[in-house]
């Protein structure tokens, strides 16, 4: 489903990645793994497009990324649903809002929209909280959100940019428990962490990377740095 | 573009500037001013024109006949001038008329009223006086004039004299300070308009940098740039919209208050009546250049966030 070819990214003189090949499975649960500064956002920037490789190919299905077109991107985005660290949600926009935009921008119809937002509200546990904005929730909250935006449009891959991150630990296990489920539903996950009981906790595919180059790519689900 | 996209960016549009709150309120208010600029200046404009067009009207030359040519060849020389593209207007005074004015112009001079009386008759002379359509065209009258004299039946000039001479450097150096009056008066308006309208593009720009975030998110939601550019461009069109509803509604009592000052101060340009009077025109102009101004600023100011 994803694979990186040999992929190798520069910021001036300084290589984020070098030469990483890996490749992805439909419905895999993958962790990326790494300290700061490993390469781990790259890696995702790299599959959203929102960076081009210096060398190598990013392929998503057969596409090769860096063979679409600026126009073309976000009939290609609309595939992929992000949940990052910080939230980024719309700050302007409601709970209700914020989801129905992902939907909106996919041109789905009112019908749709009013019919797939409150179920998804109620998903993920905020069926209460439809009309509070953003700096009303608390950040589970806010998280909980943006993967209920993330898996609105029921796209093939959910990737995940260190989503615990901001989280205490009830809210952290909560976001896995999520991320599992929609798993198991059939859907590919991608998530970077450097949180070690997340990594355990998933128990599931984990992609080491160290200084730019994949280290270590394990079947069995432990984190070891 | 669908109607469901239209009215989901309209909505969002709306959305967005209500929730704006000091946003919003900050570029309204920038808004307003830089409207309230160009209305002031199309004021200015009409002041100015007014005023040049009331010195351009003082500015005349007069062509004073013998007292023995006859009223038909002064006439003929009168729908002769009246022919010329450069001539505005010819005002005819017969000798007896110019007596007339005279003596009432001197009604309470009882020393000049004898004098006239003691020469009997009446010595003064019939006239023609010429009014071009722009101050720089009265040599080329003259020279008209002067090329084809109006002869009388016995073959001598009726023409006494013309005042152009006396008045030649009078007539040019009003000429050139209109004309300079002019176009330092519209380079002064075009300036004022420019420089309003940076303010204004500036302030658009600063309140779209301020949701650039929000931006980055719609793009990675799969949003195409249409879809995030139109309810800011919506946005900035309200914006626009309700800084020149309240730069028309300001106008009235400011124009109100200044009217019989300027009709004063500018010799019968009451700006009051101006606005009332060109109320379609300022209302236009006012309302296009917001509509503009809030479409055009937003479209550049957010392009440079939907890059990649």
């Amino acid at each position: 489903m994803i694979y990186f070819d040999k992929v190798t990214k520069l910021y001036g003189d300084m290589a984020a990645l070098e030469e990483v090949t890996i490749s992805v499975a439909p419905k895999e649960f993958v962790s990326i793994v790494g300290h700061s500064g490993a390469g781990k956002t790259t890696l995702l920037k790299l599959l959203l497009a929102e960076e081009r490789p210096t060398a190598g190919s990013v392929f998503f299905e057969s596409i090769d990324i860096n063979d679409l077109p600026s126009s073309a991107l976000h009939h290609y985005r609309r595939k992929i649903g992000m949940v990052f660290q910080d939230f980024r949600l719309i700050p302007n926009k409601t709970a209700y809002e914020n989801i129905a935009f992902a939907m909106e921008a996919a041109g789905r119809t009112d019908d749709e929209i009013k019919s797939d937002v409150p179920y998804i509200l109620e998903l993920v546990n905020l069926a209460d909280k439809t009309a509070h904005f953003p700096d009303q929730l608390s950040g589970g909250e806010k998280q909980r959100i943006a993967i209920g935006r993330a898996i609105i449009n029921q796209p093939e891959l959910i990737v995940a940019d260190e989503p615990t991150g901001n989280l205490d630990p009830i809210n952290t296990y909560e976001v896995v428990e999520i991320l599992k489920k929609i798993n198991e539903l059939g859907t590919t996950v991608i998530i970077t962490t450097h949180n070690k009981g997340v990594v355990d906790a998933i128990g599931r595919r984990v992609i080491t990377i160290d200084r730019g180059r994949l280290v270590r790519d394990d079947a069995g689900g432990k984190y070891i740095l | 573009m669908d109607w469901m996209i239209f009215k989901r960016m309209v909505i969002a549009g709306g959305k967005n500037f209500t929730r704006g709150g000091a946003v919003s309120a900050a570029t309204v208010l920038i808004m307003t001013v830089t409207l309230a600029i160009i209305a002031s200046l199309i004021f200015l404009s009409a002041l100015l024109t007014f005023t040049l067009n009331t010195i351009t009207d003082k500015v005349d030359v007069s062509v004073y006949f013998v007292t023995t040519a006859s009223e038909s060849d002064i006439l003929a020389v009168k729908s002769q001038l009246e022919k010329l593209p450069q001539v505005a207007s010819v005002t005819y005074t017969s000798a007896a008329d110019a007596l007339t004015a005279f003596t009432a112009r001197h009604a309470s001079d009882q020393l000049t009223l004898q004098a006239l009386q003691e020469l009997g008759g009446n010595p003064l002379d019939a006239s023609l006086e010429v009014r071009a359509k722009d101050p720089t065209e009265y040599e080329s009258i003259v020279n008209f004039l002067e090329a084809s004299p109006a002869l009388s039946a016995g073959g001598t000039s009726i023409v006494d004299r013309i005042n152009y001479a006396q008045n030649k450097e009078v007539i040019d150096r009003l000429a050139l300070a209109i004309q300079a009056t002019r176009e330092v008066g519209f380079a002064v308006v075009a300036l004022f308009a420019l420089a309003s309208i940076l303010i204004a593009f500036a302030t658009i720009r600063l309140a779209i940098y301020t949701a650039k975030e929000e931006i980055a998110v719609m793009r990675l939601v799969g949003a195409s740039n249409a879809y995030i550019q139109g309810p800011f461009i919506v946005t900035g069109v309200i914006t626009g919209v309700t800084a020149a509803a309240l730069v028309l509604l300001l106008l009235w009592p400011a124009t109100w208050y200044a009217g019989a000052r300027t009709a004063g101060w500018f010799g019968g340009f009451n700006i009051a009546s101006y606005y009332s009077g060109h109320f379609a025109l300022i209302f236009s102009i006012v309302l296009v250049s917001s509509i503009a101004l809030g479409a055009i600023a937003s479209v550049l100011a957010i392009r440079k966030y939907l890059k990649v």
